[in-house]
């Protein structure tokens, strides 16, 4: 009897220990998930290629071939630009723009400040371009920032030209009146930008 | 008729019994402590990698975002993994000998992609998505832990559906606002605006959160 008794008690522990195995069929089922290595596909890749130069359909076309800013210049705008700007460019670029990013400090050869007189002047065209397509050492970001966001960082990149570029016309009467309070001898001088500043 | 059994067998099967059915009670107990284990759910698990990527360097080291390699966080579901043509961005100027690196090259030259080892992997019935929490104000640190400390990746949550359920059933403490989301060593007790007012900002709707069709569909 004891032993019938220990038997089943065995059986039950059995039962229990079963119960805990994996189902390997449901928690990894015959499809593939995102990226999942697919042997026998070109590169062992379930993910397919799109053809050569595919375009998605909703993709609107005036985003890829407009010369000026293509949607209006709102503050959201610029904030968005801004944070994106940090998140790719500023490793190299700097936040400031002024080319020595936490990756330059690396030994990444120095791009150019953005605040000299040939980028001030560049159109807003050139950044998007810059974006999309590289520039020497610099790799296309083409994959990573999708045409909204370039634009929006071009715009960014342009206020923050402004930002180290301030010149005095651009400043309001009160404006004015409040800088000669604060700064007597400031008054009357042209611009504070600083040429070429690393 | 003799009798078959002695009298101490009375006192016998009552032990057996009793043992059993305690039996059954501390394996119930050891199961439930095997399950929710590191060993069982995962914890620590730290696949060896084709190369060995350190996210203390690139993410505490050098400042780099999150968002910079996994470009999808945003858009997607799926995080995304960098593509060899992220890394070369660097690396095509920057530690070019390093015999680490030899694999990125190789990959670059040959266009074939490098092949990570996953670190987290949901069960397929599950569904998960990374643009539905990003958006919402879930920090990556909440779900991955201090990636920013880590010389290899490795898993720092259990990912079971208690974990999850704890989370959408009192999502306020976890709350961050949306330019913090990618920042590591951030306290949202200590430093950020009240989880109430953020599950507003966010308009987020607790009831269908707990529902299984959430993430079981
Ligand atoms: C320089 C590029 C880069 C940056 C920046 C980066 N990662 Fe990664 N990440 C990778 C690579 C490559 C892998 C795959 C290798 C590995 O698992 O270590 C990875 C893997 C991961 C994984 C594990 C994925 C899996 O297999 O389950 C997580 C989680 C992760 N990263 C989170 C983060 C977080 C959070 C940040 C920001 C704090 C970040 N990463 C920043 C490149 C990067
Ligand atoms: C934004 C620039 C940048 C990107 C993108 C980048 N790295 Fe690095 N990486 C560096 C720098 C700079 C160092 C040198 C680290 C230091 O000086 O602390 C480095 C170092 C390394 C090392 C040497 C060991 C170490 O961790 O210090 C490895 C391996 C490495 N990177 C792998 C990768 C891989 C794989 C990728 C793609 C997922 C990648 N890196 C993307 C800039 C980058
Ligand atoms: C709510 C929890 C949560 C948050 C927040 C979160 N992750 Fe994840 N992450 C997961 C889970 C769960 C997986 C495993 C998904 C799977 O197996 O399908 C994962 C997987 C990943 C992967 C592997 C690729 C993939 O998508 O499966 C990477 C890379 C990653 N996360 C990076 C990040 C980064 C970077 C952030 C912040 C911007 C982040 N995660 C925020 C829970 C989270
Ligand atoms: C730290 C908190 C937290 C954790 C952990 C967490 N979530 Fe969430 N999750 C949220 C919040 C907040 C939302 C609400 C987003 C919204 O309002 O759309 C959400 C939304 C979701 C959604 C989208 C719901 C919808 O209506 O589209 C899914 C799916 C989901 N979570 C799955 C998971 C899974 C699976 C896990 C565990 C692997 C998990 N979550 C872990 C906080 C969390
Ligand atoms: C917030 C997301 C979420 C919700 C809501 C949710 N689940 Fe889950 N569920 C999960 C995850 C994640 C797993 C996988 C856990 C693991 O791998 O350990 C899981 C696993 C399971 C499993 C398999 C357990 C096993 O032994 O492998 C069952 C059954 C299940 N869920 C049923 C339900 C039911 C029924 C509901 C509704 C009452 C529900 N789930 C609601 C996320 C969720």
């Amino acid at each position: 009897m004891s032993r019938l008794a220990g038997y089943l008690g065995l059986l039950v522990g059995l039962g229990i220990l079963l119960s805990g195995c994996d189902q390997e069929p449901m928690t990894n089922q015959p499809k593939f998930e995102t990226y999942e290595a697919a042997p026998r596909w070109p590169d062992n890749q379930s993910a397919r290629q799109p053809v050569a130069g595919t375009v998605p359909r909703d993709a609107p076309v005036e985003l890829t071939v407009s010369d000026n800013l293509p949607m209006p210049l709102t503050r959201e705008l610029l904030e968005r630009g801004q944070a994106q700007f940090n998140v790719y460019c500023s490793p190299c670029h700097a936040r400031t723009g002024y080319g020595n990013g936490m990756i330059v400090q690396r030994g990444f050869p120095a791009p150019p400040s953005f605040h000299t007189d040939r980028l001030r002047n560049a159109p807003l065209r050139h950044f998007y371009d810059v974006i999309t397509d590289g520039y020497g050492v610099m790799y296309s970001y083409a994959d990573r920032v999708p045409p909204q966001d370039r634009w929006a960082i071009a715009a960014y990149i342009q206020a923050l030209q402004l930002s180290q570029y301030a010149r005095l016309d651009d400043l309001t009467e009160e404006q004015r009146a409040q800088l000669d309070q604060d700064d007597p001898a400031a008054a009357g001088t042209a611009t504070s930008a600083e040429e070429g500043h690393q | 008729m003799p009798q078959i059994f002695p009298r101490r067998a009375n006192s016998l099967v009552s032990m057996a019994l009793w043992g059993g059915a305690f039996g059954v009670v501390i394996l119930i107990l050891v199961a439930i402590t095997i399950g929710s284990s590191a060993h069982d759910t995962g914890v620590f698990t730290t696949p060896e990698q084709p190369v060995p990527f350190s996210h203390e360097h690139h993410v505490s080291g050098l400042g780099l975002d999150c968002q910079y390699c996994h470009t999808g966080v945003e858009k997607s579901d799926f995080a995304g993994l960098p593509p060899t043509y992220t890394c070369m961005t660097c690396h095509s100027q920057l530690w070019t000998n390093a015999e680490m690196l030899e694999p990125v090259r190789q990959s670059l030259k040959r266009d074939e992609p490098i092949e990570w080892v996953r670190v987290h992997d949901l069960p397929d019935f599950t569904y998960f998505s990374h643009r539905a929490h990003v958006n919402n104000g879930v920090g990556c640190e909440s779900c991955h832990g201090r990636v920013d400390e880590m010389p290899i990746t490795s898993q720092r949550k259990p990912l079971t559906m208690q974990w999850c359920l704890s989370c959408h059933r009192n999502p306020e403490p976890n709350l961050r606002p949306s330019d913090k989301i990618t920042t590591m060593g951030y306290d949202p007790a200590k430093d950020g605006i009240p989880g109430h007012e953020l599950l507003e900002r966010y308009a987020i709707r607790k009831d269908n959160l707990t529902e299984c069709v959430t993430c079981h569909r």
